[in-house]
């Protein structure tokens, strides 16, 4: 039930919601449960129809290569 | 699909196991690790996660499903207020099969011509009341820390709008004081929390403080293969070295704050009540009821619901199963009389309880 998809945020609609392509599929998001500012391009997580949290790509980035890291690592010791 | 394939690399995957098999392999003690959220269980059948990992390395499923929690009273007093006249019910589909004491659901009774309805989002209410400015829209609202935000914006939404025709039926859940009742049952062995990544990026951190005093290890994960994975190598990480503590491998979500503005909208509209689980009883504290600015809102207050007798289901392990003390083929009824297509318990019922899940993958 805590499902939550992320999503880009493709366009602002007029009452402030966004819509977001979430793997091809439009859907809309309200940001009332937002402090962060978003943008278009931007990623949120949407829960049952709100936008919780905007993706910090930079950390996303940063655990994806510290992974690819330690697996690098795990090749070379063999 | 960007934020998720790349957490779905089988080569990745297959590295991170050997990683995890080597550190299960010094630590060769059983470890024993809760998942509470039903997004987990889901993402841990599906991906088959639990036979992949080494012998000593158990996950095991606890209350993290939000309609498994719900107590049969609670059940029986949505199937209540769903037989209202004038009263059109709204909830999110996982609720629909669930049994009451008499053994109709959501389901029933709208075969029966109850209008009952189906929506992906609380918003959906505020059009649906629009739509019938003659009844009443009550919703069901379930759900943990992760989405009893979204009610409160909807109820503060629809106040906006002067909606007047919208009520909520409030049996969410939190998180942080059901952990701690568990934690504390000195018949539960468990060495380490799957902290839930969506809960957690409302709560934040500070939820979990009481399961790192108990000295236990913990770690907020996200729900791709290798975001578990990557968990389970982290925990087994501090059970290595002996240094229990969070750690947070959902960074991409999670922020060590929680999220505030959720935080304070759901504090707005709702305060903490005691609360009743299914299985564990009632727990202080682990309920949300309506602050009194938003009463208005809260469909106990707009109807009278009379004292009904709620039973559970005759031989349903659910309860046992929810405290992780209980494992699906445990239970006479499962697989036998309990079934997807006909569930006895909640834990059947929702695609995210462990039974279902068992019944799924396993």
């Amino acid at each position: 039930m805590c499902v939550g998809f992320p999503g880009k945020v493709v366009s602002f609609r007029e009452d402030g919601s966004v819509v977001t392509d979430v793997g091809g599929v439009q859907r809309v998001a309200y940001l009332d449960l937002l402090d962060e500012e978003v943008r278009v391009g931007d990623y949120v997580i949407s829960h049952a129809g709100f936008a919780i949290s905007k993706l910090d790509e930079e950390e996303a980035n940063k655990r994806l290569e510290l992974l690819g890291e330690l697996m690098d690592a795990n090749d070379e010791t063999r | 699909m960007k934020h998720v394939s790349e957490y779905r690399d089988p080569d990745l995957a297959a590295k991170l196991l050997e990683k995890i098999r080597e550190r299960a392999a010094g630590i060769r003690e059983h470890v024993s690790i809760m998942e509470v959220c039903g997004t987990h269980t889901h993402a841990i059948g599906n991906f088959g996660i639990r036979q992949a990992l080494p012998e000593n390395v158990e996950l095991v499923s606890g209350p993290g499903c939000p309609v498994c929690v719900t107590s049969i009273p609670d059940v029986d007093t949505a199937l209540y207020l769903a037989q209202k006249e004038d009263v059109v019910f709204a909830s999110f589909g996982d609720m629909l099969k669930v049994p009451g004491s008499r053994g109709n659901s959501l389901e029933n009774l709208r075969a029966g011509g109850a209008d009952v309805r189906i929506v992906s989002s609380p918003l959906d209410c505020i059009q649906l009341a629009k739509d019938n400015p003659d009844r009443e829209v009550v919703f069901m609202g379930i759900g943990f820390e992760t989405t009893a935000p979204t009610v409160a914006a909807t109820v503060q939404s629809a106040a906006r709008q002067e909606v007047k025709n919208f009520s909520v039926y409030p049996v969410h859940k939190l998180m942080p004081p059901v952990l701690n009742v568990l934690l504390q049952d000195p018949e539960l062995e468990i060495d380490a929390l799957l902290c839930p990544g969506h809960v957690s990026v409302v709560t934040g951190s500070s939820a979990y403080s009481e399961v790192v005093e108990s000295g236990r290890a913990a770690v907020i994960g996200g729900f791709e293969p290798l975001d578990v994975l990557e968990s389970v190598y982290m925990i087994l990480g501090q059970i290595e070295t002996q240094n229990q503590m969070l750690e947070i491998q959902y960074k991409r979500g999670v922020k060590e704050q929680g999220n505030l503005q959720a935080k304070n909208i759901m504090e707005q509209v709702f305060m903490p009540c005691s609360a009743d689980w299914r299985g564990m009883g009632n727990i202080p504290d682990s309920g949300l009821s309506f602050k009194s600015e938003y009463r208005d809102f809260d469909a106990l207050s707009k109807f009278s619901v009379p004292e009904m007798s709620s039973e559970e289901p005759r031989g349903c392990l659910c309860g046992e199963i929810l405290k992780g003390k209980a494992k699906p083929p445990d239970c006479p009824l499962y697989k036998v009389k309990c079934t997807p297509a006909s569930p006895f318990g909640p834990c059947m019922v929702s695609g995210e309880g462990t039974c279902s899940a068992y019944y799924k993958y396993y």
